[in-house]
């Protein structure tokens, strides 16, 4: 039985005449893990902030456990736990002050579980977050998110700026939080490679719009890369139908298209071509082609 | 449980992880009844969506490789693994094959030519009582 923990519904919202969300829907249900992936500024902040009720939704509708963040904050924020980009904490609280604070707030703290945390992270309890580095701030914010074992973790580029030990860290924070209790994640990343691995579902933003959206293998399977070689020597990419981005020259290119693949071969045929290899795109180059500046594009404008 | 995970495949991660587990049972370095780690386990160690190993081991399990026992873990399948080995070992080989065979139309060999490069490599290998293990460790590299 699916529970749906988070609906978004048509969602735009505009900061100075300037649309930072335009038409955004985003469902997700219970015990799933969801990636969110989209170049700086394509929303991906402003969406989370909505779910928390740090914005209100100016147009369309967004419920958290069925909930109205903005009308009812406790009912929502007691059930998530937060990591935002910028980590922002009390700078002159102390780690333990924070954790008692925020055990306060949740009675389903679990304290042997921060403690293990707590000295798994090697963190000492009486330094004051303004003391502590980068790295620190993001495992000392972690723990806060994660020990009252929320039923919605909501993690705003939670890997940026941390070395690969910390990264980790917060790699497995998720997958227990996943496969401990059923608990939902939500998680903004740069690292595909860290969405790939963690993500059940995919979401890419581009300039405040959903440019795709689903199961990480249905969407990967839906864009292929193949290399493809043609009969004569060309100059420029020909133009085929599906094709997104192409690469190379002279005879062989390597294509990322979607679609079918037997659609594409026949497109490729009908150049006086053959596909010689082929394989599912993996999310970066999914990304490349549908957010990124391509050559086509460029070649196009 | 010795499995890993490359991205830049194409192949989705639960068919990887399936492909491997399999393997691992029809090359024997996975013996009947012996214990799988369980998903939490599997999940943090290869860093991956626990949900990807619930659907790697759900299709294990239909396909009569793995078994659940209720409340005591997951275990390699007794008594059928020698169909199951034997129709992996096959499909190990039928793959790695196809993959040849591609190769080789793209340099302009044909089938012919490969048989009898195999029965030449295979000659040579002999002579010099090359053993397969350590062949397999250079091809790798």
């Amino acid at each position: 039985m699916e529970q749906t923990v988070v609906e978004v519904n048509d969602l735009s919202r505009s900061f100075d005449h300037k649309k930072a969300l335009d038409g955004v829907t985003f469902r997700a249900t219970a015990g799933q893990v969801y990636g969110l992936v989209g170049s700086n500024g394509a929303g991906k902040t402003t969406l989370l902030k909505h779910l928390l009720g740090l914005l209100r939704a100016t147009s369309g509708s967004v419920r958290v456990f069925g909930l109205d963040p903005v009308r009812d904050p406790v009912g929502v924020l007691s059930r998530v736990g937060y990591l935002s980009e910028e980590r922002e904490l009390p700078e002159w609280m102390r780690i333990d002050e924070l954790m008692r604070y925020t055990q306060a707030y949740h009675p389903t703290w679990d304290a042997p579980y921060a403690r293990e945390l707590l000295e798994t992270f090697a963190l000492d309890p009486a330094k004051k977050i303004k003391e502590l580095s980068k790295g620190m701030r993001a495992q000392a914010g972690l723990i806060a998110a994660v020990a009252y074992r929320p039923e919605l973790l909501i993690l705003d580029e939670p890997s940026s700026g941390l070395d690969a030990v910390v990264r980790r860290d917060i790699l497995d924070a998720i997958v227990r939080a996943v496969a401990d209790d059923g608990r939902t994640v939500i998680f903004s990343s740069h690292l595909l490679d860290e969405v790939e691995r963690m993500s059940d579902h995919v979401t890419l933003m581009h300039e405040g719009r959903v440019a795709l959206s689903g199961v990480l293998d249905d969407v990967r399977r839906a864009y292929q890369r193949s290399r493809v070689r043609f009969a004569e020597h060309l100059d420029r990419p020909p133009a085929l139908d599906t094709a997104l981005v192409m690469e190379g020259g002279g005879r062989t290119w390597s294509v990322v298209h979607s679609g079918s693949l037997e659609q594409f071969r026949h497109s490729v045929a009908a150049r006086g071509g053959e596909v010689v290899e082929s394989r599912d795109a993996t999310l970066e180059e999914i990304f490349l082609a549908r957010a990124g500046r391509s050559r086509q594009q460029a070649e196009a404008a | 449980m010795d499995i890993t995970i490359n991205l830049a495949d194409g192949v989705p991660i639960y068919r990887q992880i399936l492909n491997q587990v399999k393997y691992l049972v029809a090359s024997g370095l996975l013996q009947p009844g012996e214990e799988l780690p369980p998903i939490r386990t599997l999940a943090l160690q290869l860093k991956v969506t626990p949900n990807t190993i619930v659907k790697a081991y759900g299709e294990l399990e239909a396909s009569g490789v793995i078994q659940k026992r209720q409340g005591s873990g997951t275990f390699v399948s007794e008594g059928r693994p020698q169909q199951v080995a034997l129709r992996e070992r096959r499909r190990v080989i039928e793959q790695r094959i196809d993959a040849l065979l591609a190769e080789a139309h793209q340099l302009n060999f044909t089938a012919d030519d490969i048989l009898r490069m195999v029965r030449e490599r295979k000659a040579a290998m002999d002579e010099t009582g090359a053993d397969p293990a350590e062949v397999t460790k250079e091809v790798n590299r």
